[in-house]
């Protein structure tokens, strides 16, 4: 039985990456933002279901909570508010295409192989956290990250505000 | 290969994908939901290696990063807004003046 789990466990965490995986290259190919959008939210839902395998379920919630439901349900606003058929509809890639592709995969060849070179020092962890060991360490140790966090949203505020008023300016 | 490198070269290849799409893709949009997918591929890979070496710091930064990603997008979508109105395009070509 227990087994069984295991394998059950490695194979739901594959075909998550494979969902994963498919969704990103259907946002490559896609021609209408909408559809680009839906396979953006099929990854991101996919990478909720991994950290859920991997037993960090609060980030697996927070993923759900934060991006699918607020970044992408704002971008799926704002398409359907700008349906704009222009040239980048009926011309999707720019005419260096091969060339961005190219590079694009020695990005991914020389990333790949930093990886190779440096994970196997890695040790593996015992223990498993979980939140309430998180939530220690985010408040003790890592507070001054977490009051940083908040001049950035403050700044975010202020600079949403500020293009805002530009705009009302250029109109009226 | 245990699943740990697995889940790594996956979060490569979606960063790579995404790179790629924000230098192909010429609607602006979209370029912007691949710097999502950047974003998430990065999550990914924080999240595995704090699993891997059992720390939580790799949960930490995934949090901050939530914020950033949501801050990101509050600024973005206006200032795309804001593009969209004066030329009428999502065109990423139209605006090539900006480039400065």
């Amino acid at each position: 039985m227990n087994a069984l789990l295991q394998h059950t466990d490695s194979a739901m965490l594959v075909l998550f990456g494979l969902f994963a995986l498919a969704g990103a290259i259907g946002m490559l190919v896609l021609q209408h933002p909408m559809r680009v959008a839906m396979a953006l939210i099929g990854t991101m839902i996919s990478l909720g279901g991994i950290y859920g395998l991997l037993g960090v379920h609060f980030i697996a919630a927070f993923q759900v909570l934060i991006y699918v439901s607020a970044v992408m349900v704002f971008i799926v606003y704002v398409i359907m508010l700008l349906d704009v058929r222009d040239l980048s509809f009926t011309r999707r890639f720019t005419p260096l295409a091969l060339a961005a592709a190219v590079a694009a995969l020695l990005f991914f060849a020389a990333l790949a192989a930093a990886v190779w070179r440096d994970t196997g020092a890695l040790r593996p962890g015992t223990a498993l956290f979980g939140i309430g060991q998180f939530a220690v360490d985010f408040l003790t140790r890592y507070w001054l990250q977490f009051e940083v966090t908040s001049v950035l949203l403050v700044a975010a505020v202020v600079a949403a505000i500020v293009v805002v008023r530009l705009d009302r300016n250029d109109h009226g | 290969m245990d699943k740990f490198s697995l889940l790594l070269v996956l979060a490569l290849a979606l960063f790579a994908i995404g790179f790629a799409g924000v230098i192909i893709r010429r609607n602006v949009l979209v370029m912007l939901m691949c710097m999502e997918l950047m974003l998430n591929a990065a999550n990914l890979s924080l999240v595995t290696l704090a699993r891997q070496t059992d720390t939580t710091a790799g949960a930490v930064l995934v949090f901050l990063v939530f914020v950033v990603a949501a801050a990101e997008i509050a600024i973005a979508i206006p200032i795309v807004l804001l593009l969209v109105r004066r030329r009428r395009t999502l065109d990423a070509d139209a605006y090539a003046e900006l480039k400065g």
